[in-house]
C-alpha cells in the first residue's frame, strides 16, 4: 500500500470513529429533550374491561369522571354511570334497575338481604364501538373513530343536531348545556395519549374497570379474553363495542 | 323543569335519555316536507298522467308546495345547537349520514324541480306583467323573467316540453324527498319504534295523503275568498285520489303493526305499554280513529252514496281537516313516541313542551302559519287563475 | 347554432345562473372547509389535538408515588394496595404540579370509608362490608384501622 492510501485510510477511519458516536450522541440529546416518546396512534388500539364481580357501586368512577372532564353536575347527564340490577328469583324479563344520580353519591340500600334476588352493579360508558352507529349518522363529520380505537367528538364542528344521540343504542351521549354540542366519554383521550390511565380506572378502588390496549402484546387483556367468559352490551346490534364485560349477567340491557 | 321530568320517569331510563332530544320542531319538519311531496304529486297527476279534472289546482298545488318547502328548514335551524354551522352539511357532508345527503335532495328538489317548474309554467304571465307593470313591480318581474322577453309560440312550446320533462323527473324526486325523511328515522337500528324498512314508504304515502288533503282545502278556501265557483268534478276527483292514497297508507301501516304484534320481539312489550298509556290519545284516538278511520269512512261514503254537491263539499272539508290533524299526529307519534320509552325497555319518560322558548309550542305554531303567509304572497305575485267574474252559486 | 338557441335564450340564462351557483359552491368549499379535514377520515384532523389538549385533573398514582415514596411503599404492603391515591384523596394534578397551590384535605373516615364498605346487597359477597352500627357502634374507623394499611393495627 502506498503511504498516501494508508494516510487516507487512517484519516477516514479516525473520522468515522469520531463522527459515529457524535451523531448518536446528538440524536440521543435531541430525543432526550422531548422528555417522553411522541404518541403514535398506530401503536395502540384502546378498549376497556369491566369486571362485574368486582364492582362495589361506590361511585368513585362517576365522581372522578365529572371532575376530570367538566361534565355538568346537574341535571342528569353522564359520560359514565353505574346501574344497580335487582333480579327477582335470579332471572327475570323485567329486572329492577336504578341509577340514583348515575351512582354519583353511591347507592342507598333499598333491598333486604336474603330476598331470593340477585343483585349487582353495572358500570356503563361509551363502548368506543369499532362500527359505531353514532359516527355513521353524523351529517358533518363532527364525531369519528380514531385510528387508535377511540370515538371522539369535535366540539368546534358539531352542529348539535342530536342525530348521534338517537343512533347510540347505549344512551351514552348527551348535549352539554355549556357548549350546545354533543359530549360523551372520550376514553380520557388527553390522559391515555400521555401514558396515564382513564380517570374512572384511576379512581376505581377494586380494579373493576381497567383500560386495555389491544395492540399491546403484553397487555393482560389478551389472557383475560382467552380464559374468561366475556360479553359486550347489545351484541345483536353489531356495533363492535370494545368495552368487554366479565361476569355480565344475561338480564343486563 | 328537570325535577318535573325526573319525577315523571316511570321505571328505568338510561340517565342521558330522560330529556327528549327531538322536540315538536322536529315533528314539524316531516309534516311540512310531506305536504310538499303530496301537493307536488297531485300537481303531477295532471301534467304527466293527463288527469284533466284536477287542472284547476295545478298551479295552486305548485305554489303551496313551494311555500311549505321554503319553511321546511326553519324548524331544523331553530332546533340546532349551532345553526350558524349548518352550512357544514353542504361543504363536508358525511356520505353515510341520511341527514347529510338529505340536504342535497332538498336542494335538488327546490332548485332543479320546483322552482324551475313554476318558472317555466308562469313565464308567459311573468313576461306579460314585466311588460305591463310599473315601478318596483316591473323591475321584480323583469328580474324573474331573467331579462328575456320572448313568449312566442315556439318559445312557449319549448317551455312546455321542458316543463313536462321536469315534472316527470320531479315525481321520483318528490318520492325521494319524503322517502328520505322516512329513511332518516327508519335506518336507526338503535330505536325499534323507528327501525323498519317500511318507514320510507309509510312516510311517503302519508305525505301524499296530507298533501292532497291540503291542496283540496286550499283550493276550496281560495275559491271561497276570491268568490270563484268551485269546480265540482275537480274536487270529486281529488277526493277520490285522497281515498285511494289513504287506503294504501292505512294498509301499509296496519301491516307493520300486525307484524310487530305477531313477532313480539324484545321491544314489543315496552312499546305496547307505551302505546296503551302515554301515546294513547295521540295514537289511538287522534291518529287512527279521528285521523284515519273516520276520514276514510267519510270519503268512502261519498263514493258509495249519491249526495248533493253541498253535502259532498262539506264532507270533503271535514275529511280534509281530520286528515291533516291525523297526519300531524302520525308525525308526532313517530318522533315523540320514539323517545318516550327507554332503550333498556324498562322505563318511560314524558315530553315537557314549553310555550315561548326556542323549541316550544309558540314557534311551532308560528312556523305552521308562516307557509300560509308566504302562499298568500305567492298567490299575489303569481296568480294561479284569471280572476273570473263573480258567479251565482 | 343560432337556430338551435332561437327560442331558448331564457334557458341559457337560467343554466348560467345554475353554473354561477355551482362555482360559488366550489369557492365556498375551498375557503370554508377547515384545514386538515379528511386527513385521517371524515373529520377535522385538528380535533385529535383538541381532545388531547384538555387539562389533566387527576395526577395518577405513579406521580403521587414519585414524591410520597413512604406512603407508596406502605400502601403496597396491605389490602389497599390496588387503591389509587386519588380514589380517596380526590383529584390532585394541581398539587402534583405545584404542591403550594393546593393542599389536599384529609378525608373524613366516617364518610369516606363507608362509601365503599357500607354493606349493600348488590355488592359482591366476598367484598369486606360492614353495618356501621353493628360493627363499631358508629365509632371512628381509625380506632382500629389505618387508612393505608387497613388490616394492620394503627400505630398512633
Amino acid at each position: 500500500m502506498t503511504s498516501d492510501r494508508r494516510d487516507f485510510l487512517l484519516t477516514a477511519g479516525k473520522l468515522l470513529i469520531v463522527t459515529a458516536p457524535a451523531a448518536a450522541y446528538l440524536e440521543a440529546a435531541e430525543s432526550g429533550q422531548a422528555m417522553e416518546p411522541a404518541y403514535k396512534m398506530a401503536d395502540h388500539y384502546w378498549g376497556m374491561i369491566v369486571d362485574i364481580s368486582k364492582c362495589i357501586g361506590c361511585g368513585n368512577c362517576v365522581r372522578a369522571d365529572k371532575a376530570e372532564n367538566n361534565v355538568p353536575l346537574e341535571p342528569f347527564f353522564f359520560r359514565t354511570w353505574v346501574e344497580r340490577y335487582h333480579v327477582e328469583g335470579g332471572w327475570s324479563e323485567h329486572p329492577e334497575v336504578d341509577s340514583p344520580n348515575g351512582g354519583y353519591d353511591g347507592f342507598p340500600e333499598k333491598y333486604a338481604a336474603g330476598d331470593g334476588a340477585k343483585s349487582f352493579f353495572v358500570p356503563k360508558l361509551c363502548n368506543q364501538c369499532a362500527h359505531s352507529p353514532c359516527t355513521q349518522v353524523c351529517p358533518v363529520g363532527a364525531t369519528f373513530e380514531t385510528p387508535d380505537g377511540a370515538v371522539l367528538v369535535d366540539k368546534t364542528y358539531c352542529l348539535g343536531c342530536r342525530y348521534c344521540i338517537q343512533a347510540c343504542p347505549y344512551g351514552c351521549r348527551y348535549i352539554h348545556p355549556a357548549t350546545n354540542t354533543v359530549d360523551k366519554c372520550n376514553l380520557c383521550y388527553h390522559r391515555i395519549t400521555k401514558g396515564l390511565t382513564t380517570a374512572c380506572c384511576e379512581a376505581c378502588p377494586t380494579g373493576a374497570r381497567r383500560l386495555v390496549d389491544l395492540k399491546d402484546p403484553k397487555d393482560p387483556v389478551h389472557e383475560l379474553l382467552r380464559t374468561h367468559m366475556v360479553q359486550i352490551l347489545k351484541p345483536h346490534m353489531a356495533t363492535g363495542a370494545k368495552v368487554y364485560y366479565n361476569n355480565l349477567d344475561g338480564t343486563v340491557r | 323543569m328537570e325535577e318535573a321530568l325526573l319525577s315523571a320517569v316511570q321505571g328505568y331510563m338510561y340517565p342521558n335519555e330522560i330529556e327528549l332530544q327531538w322536540s315538536i320542531l322536529i315533528v314539524l319538519y316531516p309534516f311540512t316536507t310531506g305536504l310538499v311531496a303530496g301537493a307536488f304529486i297531485l300537481a303531477s297527476l295532471e301534467r304527466v298522467f293527463n288527469v284533466q279534472a284536477v287542472k284547476p289546482t295545478y298551479r295552486l298545488a305548485l305554489l303551496t308546495a313551494l311555500a311549505f318547502l321554503l319553511v321546511a328548514p326553519l324548524p331544523l335551524q331553530l332546533h340546532l345547537g349551532h345553526p350558524e354551522r349548518s352550512y357544514e352539511m353542504y361543504l363536508t357532508p358525511h356520505t353515510t349520514s341520511a341527514m347529510a345527503m338529505f340536504g342535497f335532495v332538498y336542494l335538488w328538489y327546490l332548485m332543479a324541480v320546483l322552482l324551475l317548474e313554476i318558472w317555466l309554467d308562469y313565464r308567459k304571465e311573468i313576461v306579460l306583467m314585466a311588460r305591463s307593470g310599473t315601478g318596483w313591480k316591473k323591475t321584480l318581474y323583469r328580474v324573474l323573467s331573467l331579462g328575456v322577453d320572448d313568449i312566442s309560440e315556439s318559445a312557449l312550446k319549448v317551455d312546455d316540453r321542458i316543463g313536462r320533462f321536469i315534472t316527470v323527473v320531479g315525481i321520483p324526486s318528490a318520492f325521494l324527498l319524503h322517502g328520505y325523511v322516512g329513511f332518516i328515522f327508519g335506518s336507526v337500528k338503535a330505536n325499534p319504534w323507528w327501525s323498519t324498512p317500511v318507514m320510507p314508504i309509510v312516510f311517503l304515502f302519508s305525505a301524499i295523503v296530507s298533501g292532497i288533503a291540503l291542496v283540496l282545502l286550499m283550493y276550496m278556501a281560495v275559491c271561497f275568498f276570491k268568490g270563484i265557483e268551485i269546480d265540482i268534478p275537480c274536487v270529486d276527483t281529488i277526493a277520490r285520489y285522497l281515498l285511494y292514497a289513504f287506503l294504501i297508507d292505512f294498509s301499509i301501516e296496519m301491516l307493520d303493526l300486525i307484524h310487530r304484534i305477531y313477532e313480539a320481539d324484545e321491544s314489543f312489550q315496552s312499546l305496547d305499554f307505551m302505546v296503551r298509556t302515554r301515546l294513547y290519545t295521540s295514537q289511538i284516538l287522534i291518529q287512527i280513529i279521528f285521523g284515519t278511520i273516520i276520514p276514510i269512512g267519510l270519503l268512502a261514503f261519498t263514493q258509495l252514496v249519491k249526495l248533493t254537491e253541498t253535502a259532498r263539499k262539506g264532507i270533503y272539508v271535514l275529511a280534509g281537516v281530520l286528515t291533516l290533524v291525523g297526519i300531524f299526529a302520525m308525525r308526532w307519534n313517530v318522533v315523540i313516541g320514539g323517545q318516550l320509552f327507554s332503550k333498556s325497555f324498562l322505563g318511560y319518560t314524558t315530553y315537557k313542551m314549553a310555550f315561548a322558548t326556542r323549541e316550544g309550542l309558540l314557534p311551532a305554531i308560528l312556523l305552521l302559519l308562516l307557509p300560509f303567509g308566504i302562499l298568500w304572497g305567492l298567490l299575489k305575485l303569481l296568480p294561479p287563475w284569471e280572476d273570473k267574474p263573480e258567479t251565482a252559486a | 347554432m343560432q337556430k338551435f338557441f332561437k327560442d331558448k335564450e331564457h334557458l341559457v340564462r337560467m343554466a348560467a345562473l345554475f353554473a354561477a351557483g355551482f362555482v360559488l359552491f366550489v369557492v365556498a368549499r375551498a375557503v370554508l372547509v377547515p384545514k386538515g379535514f379528511g386527513l385521517y377520515g371524515h373529520y377535522r384532523a385538528g380535533a385529535l389535538a383538541d381532545n388531547k389538549a384538555r387539562p389533566v385533573v387527576h395526577a395518577g398514582r405513579a406521580i403521587c408515588g414519585d414524591c410520597h415514596t413512604d406512603k407508596r411503599d406502605e400502601l403496597a404492603t396491605g389490602k389497599h394496595a390496588g387503591v389509587g391515591c386519588e380514589a380517596c384523596h380526590g383529584p390532585l394534578a394541581r398539587h402534583a404540579e405545584d404542591p403550594s397551590t393546593l393542599k389536599p384535605a384529609r378525608p373524613e373516615p366516617k364518610t369516606l370509608c363507608v362509601r365503599c364498605h357500607l354493606a349493600n346487597v348488590a355488592k359482591p359477597k366476598k367484598f369486606p362490608q360492614i353495618e356501621p352500627k353493628a360493627h363499631y357502634d358508629g365509632g371512628d374507623c381509625h380506632g382500629c384501622h389505618a387508612s393505608h394499611v387497613p388490616n394492620k393495627e394503627p400505630t398512633s
